[in-house]
């Protein structure tokens, strides 16, 4: 990856341990700012953690990872995560209806949401506006993921962190969040980082790719990258996927 | 009762061992070592108690108060090892709860300054604060972990650790504090409260004994509220670090 744009979150030689198991190993990298990265790689290669660390949810056990060229540990935790959102694969609902969901963030701040804010992001996620009474326990997997999207999106964060989100889905829905995240970087011109089991996904959605193996990032550059890796391992892991 | 009376008594503990090994229940070696240890223990608390209402000395009155407290956290702290510093959490709720109780009682002359009074009304106050606090620790850990995911979406959101732990906090005293309230409801139509039971026995008026009761009621109504809600903001900043993030629990 040329660097021709800015960083938006730099990692410099991060480990992170839990349980005395390493999970992340050396991770020193770059994601460019405003632009669609796909996160590729087997599970357990580390992929939500990195996210987890980005979110502030977790902190590195050594190595510094920048926001913007300012260290993480610099920012508050409040404001880290209203400028890095992450939509989680769970899509975890909290009790009640869509509305309330999507101005969750207004009121952990003591604030309310204004009214056309929600009516904006529902729309934005293709949904229509009679979706916002509706009790989110009866919502479809592909609607909670498009209204936990949503949800992350109400405070305009700078950067999105995407953890596959797609992967439940059936093919009609994944291409409906797939045109969604490209409207939102061009919209919005949101930083997205996106996790996905996909290759066709990382070649046609993302410009650049991170490919993670065993808590290590094995290759990255532009996604066209993972036609023909040059890493043993990711030629191995891309023809396992592409069967 | 003479001890001789209360030989006979064991009649009632024959009865469930020979049960016992005529069904196969297997409960006689357990039920022998109740029986030897309440034996045990509760004549030892009665001389004890009989020395300290002879003494007339605030010091064994306030003895008798740190050991029953002292019981009391050793009980309870195993419920909740997996939250940092339970013990001192355990021991500063206890002793606020033994301050505020007898404070108003003593303060407002609703009982006298006597071991007599205080002594057994602590044990009474401790010991349902005991059993709360382990109700309230049980649920609360496994409240933690069932909604660890709620937890880290509202932190995840730039919640703070109150507002994320809101939920599992809430539910976690109301569902300790359900047995206390409910239990008030039927008092005196299922059963008559053992307290009141012994002071009857014993012959005293059956309005007072029945005033009493209603004051330990009231007494343990306050107990279950302050204790659940006291113990729950005691401990759920220590699941948290300065960074907002939800800290893996201890291990057992």
């Amino acid at each position: 990856m040329t660097k021709d744009t800015q960083a938006a979150i730099q990692f410099s030689h991060v480990d992170y341990q839990s349980d005395g198991t390493e999970i992340l190993h050396n991770i020193t990298g770059w994601f460019p700012k405003k632009r669609i990265t796909t996160l590729v790689g087997p599970s357990g290669a580390g992929k939500t953690t990195l996210f987890r660390l980005c979110n502030g949810l977790i902190s590195p056990d050594s190595g510094e990872i920048y926001i913007d060229d300012k260290k993480i540990s610099s920012y508050e935790p409040v404001e880290l995560r209203r400028k890095v959102g992450i939509a989680l694969q769970s899509a975890k609902m909290v009790p009640g209806t869509v509305r309330k969901n999507l101005a969750l963030s207004f009121e952990l701040q003591g604030k309310e949401m204004p009214i056309d804010t929600a009516e904006e992001m529902i729309r934005l996620v293709g949904l229509d506006e009679s979706f916002l009474d509706r009790n989110a326990k009866d919502l479809s997997g592909g609607q909670r993921q498009k209204v936990s999207i949503a949800r992350t999106l109400v405070m305009k964060p700078e950067i999105l962190l995407l953890d596959e989100i797609t992967s439940s889905l059936d093919r009609v829905s994944q291409q409906e969040i797939e045109e969604l995240i490209v409207k939102i970087n061009e919209t919005y011109g949101t930083t997205i980082m996106w996790i996905t089991h996909n290759l066709r996904q990382a070649l046609s959605i993302g410009e650049y790719t991170w490919v993670m193996m065993d808590g290590e990032l094995v290759e990255t550059g532009e996604s066209s990258l993972l036609k023909e890796p040059q890493n043993a391992r990711v030629q191995t892991f891309v023809k396992g996927e592409s069967e | 009762m003479s001890f001789l009376l209360l030989g006979l008594s064991l009649i009632f503990v024959l009865i469930p061992l020979i049960l016992s090994k005529t069904l196969n229940l297997g409960l006689e070696k357990d039920a022998f070592v109740a029986t030897i240890r309440a034996i045990i223990q509760l004549l030892a608390v009665g001389y004890i108690l009989q020395f300290v209402f002879d003494a007339e000395n605030f010091f064994y009155i306030f003895l008798m108060v740190i050991l029953i407290i002292g019981a009391a956290v050793q009980n309870a702290r195993k419920k909740g090892v997996s939250i940092r510093g339970i013990t001192w959490k355990l021991v500063v709720t206890f002793v606020f709860i033994e301050v505020l109780t007898q404070g108003i009682l003593l303060g407002l002359n609703i009982t006298p300054a006597t071991a007599q009074y205080i002594i057994p009304i602590s044990g009474m106050v401790i010991g349902n604060s005991m059993v709360l606090s382990i109700l309230f620790l049980n649920r609360f850990t496994s409240e933690i972990e069932t909604r660890e995911d709620e937890t880290e979406l509202i932190l995840s959101l730039g919640g703070t650790p109150k507002q994320a732990i809101h939920r599992p906090l809430i539910s976690s005293i109301q569902a300790s504090t359900i047995p206390t309230i409910e239990s008030q409801k039927t008092i005196g139509l299922v059963q008559l409260p053992g307290m009141m039971s012994g002071q009857i026995i014993a012959g005293a008026d059956p309005l007072q004994a029945v005033m009493f009761q209603l004051l330990i009621i009231f007494l343990l109504l306050t107990t279950a509220v302050v204790t659940s809600a006291m113990l729950g903001f005691l401990s759920y900043p220590t699941l948290f670090n300065e960074r907002m993030q939800l800290l893996k629990p201890e291990k057992k």
